[in-house]
């Protein structure tokens, strides 16, 4: 069992900016591993999805019998993180699915794919994101995604130029931008916060 | 127009775009894919389904530029737009070595990344594009650390070994690859009045050097690409240290694209377990029939383009 204060975070490592996850992670007081595999997937007590094409990532995921076991682990409480493709995938609709392309779910939310664009308007700035003490964050916007709209049980946390930017729902939590690309790792410190008030309980 | 790193946006009001951090990210995004070469939006759409985390478009596959001889050149608009539309996932697009003007194009198409490539034939024998001054991010081929770096001080935001393009023979990717990254191991262990003439050497700015001796790594992302045309091809190239694989001719000059696509995605996740490996091999139909490089003449050799 590890100590309550490192908790074992995994982050998807289907596709996408893993490694820069996990050293976020690290940094944030976890001990961070990569997860492939539904064994590797039962020996964590948090997650996070990267960023990355959503497409990309739902279909690993369906391919190699993922999913199933990520629905699983997310609607019986494990505390869940996605960053732009993340975010997607833990929305409960997408706006303008690809055919096929299926998620996760876990937050009560409408999400736009590329709503801010393509990578030419992709861009870089500062987000005020409650329960974030010491200013806003650095937000880096890939073609990024934002929230349509939110269920009543979601708490949005942040907002930029008037779209949905950050939400969180029980134990999942969700940016349309990259933390885990600048050296500001308040997100990630928030979310290993999520996971240890959790009691500890976890499939093994 | 950002030339340096410092990218720390004033305001929520003003945000900043171009940036090296987005455009540099943008790559971080691509990681552990595949990005395919296709001529048409069928073909992209193939190519999406099958998993693929971004499509280049191009008129003709490297190995039917080297069969039909010529100039080879950007694409046609029409074409790339059409292959935009056609999918939601990133869409590459390349411009001849040096040629500016197409590069402004296809920034004012929207395309995703920009590839200077030497598979079509260079425009400029002297200098490569300026890539700082565009929006776009550039991509850009490389057969050693020094040119990695001179690309990246030219303001490439993604680096590709070379490889030999079109020839569905993996033995150059696999040299490239292993030279960058032996250069990169070896400036780990220099101390700093060695790097210096380290950067001589490799003729890049010391700075950039530096910061790969310190890093361990490029400070970009690092695919590779030229020669794949199997799942294993594929693995072979994330296990020597690629971040990720372009495959060219190799899918769609194979006998059943569709199903050669996504075994190759499923072995570049998988690049470390021979078992999903080996079932990703099975009855994949024909290979493209390839070309062996040592009898390639090099005038043929695009990996001699750039410099």
């Amino acid at each position: 069992m590890t100590a309550p204060t490192h908790p074992v975070i995994g982050v998807l490592a289907l596709q996408g900016d893993v490694r820069e996850h996990l050293a976020a992670l690290a940094a944030a007081g976890a001990a961070a591993r990569p997860v492939r595999r539904p064994d590797e997937l039962a020996a964590v007590e948090g997650l996070v999805i990267p960023g990355g094409e959503s497409t990309t990532i739902s279909k690993l995921a369906s391919l190699f019998g993922m999913m199933e076991p990520l629905r699983e682990r997310v609607r019986s409480g494990l505390p869940v993180y996605g960053t732009c493709a993340g975010m997607i995938l833990l929305a409960d609709k997408i706006l303008d699915p690809r055919s096929g392309q299926e998620t996760i779910g876990g937050i009560e939310m409408i999400v736009r794919r590329n709503a801010f664009g393509r990578q030419n308007e992709s861009f870089e700035a500062a987000v005020e994101v409650s329960g974030v003490d010491g200013g806003p964050v650095e937000g880096v916007f890939i073609r990024a995604p934002w929230v349509e709209s939110v269920g009543a049980q979601t708490e949005v946390l942040a907002e930029h130029a008037g779209h949905i930017v950050a939400v969180r729902q029980g134990n999942a939590l969700a940016t349309s931008f990259h933390p885990e690309l600048t050296g500001d790792h308040r997100m990630h410190g928030l979310f290993a916060d999520m996971v240890r008030a959790m009691p500890v309980t976890r499939s093994r | 127009m950002s030339s340096t790193l410092s990218t720390t946006p004033q305001s929520a009001d003003s945000p900043a775009t171009g940036t090296a951090r987005v455009k540099r990210g943008m790559a971080e995004q691509l990681k552990g894919g595949v990005i395919m070469d296709v001529v048409n939006a069928e073909q992209a759409k193939i190519a999406e389904d099958a998993g693929a985390v971004a499509v280049m478009a191009l008129e003709r596959v490297p190995a039917d530029i080297r069969k039909d001889g010529g100039v080879a050149r950007m694409s046609d608009p029409t074409m790339i737009e059409e292959i935009i539309e056609a999918v939601s996932i990133p869409v590459m697009a390349k411009s001849r070595i040096g040629h500016f003007v197409e590069a402004q194009i296809l920034q004012s198409l929207g395309v995703d990344y920009i590839d200077e490539s030497e598979v079509l034939t260079p425009a400029d024998e002297v200098n490569h594009s300026d890539k700082w001054a565009f929006t776009t991010p550039f991509v850009c081929g490389a057969t050693n650390l020094g040119e990695a770096l001179r690309r990246i001080a030219e303001g490439a935001a993604m680096i590709r070994s070379k490889g030999e393009a079109g020839t569905g023979n993996v033995v150059e990717a696999v040299r490239h690859l292993r030279q960058i990254k032996n250069e990169i191991a070896k400036l780990r262990g220099y101390d700093n009045n060695e790097l210096y003439a380290a950067a001589k050497e490799l003729r890049a700015p010391y700075e950039l050097v530096k910061e790969v001796s310190e890093l361990g790594k490029l400070p970009v992302v690092l695919f590779s690409a030229g020669g794949v045309a199997t799942p294993a091809d594929a693995a072979l190239m994330r296990q020597l240290g690629a971040e990720g694989v372009f495959v060219g001719s190799g899918i769609f000059k194979s006998g059943d694209p569709a199903k050669r696509a996504a075994a190759i995605v499923k072995a570049t996740t998988f690049y470390d377990d021979p078992k999903i490996i080996a079932d990703a091999s099975r009855n994949l139909g024909e290979a493209m029939v390839g070309i062996n490089c040592d009898t390639l003449p090099e005038s043929e050799r695009y990996a001699n383009r750039g410099w």
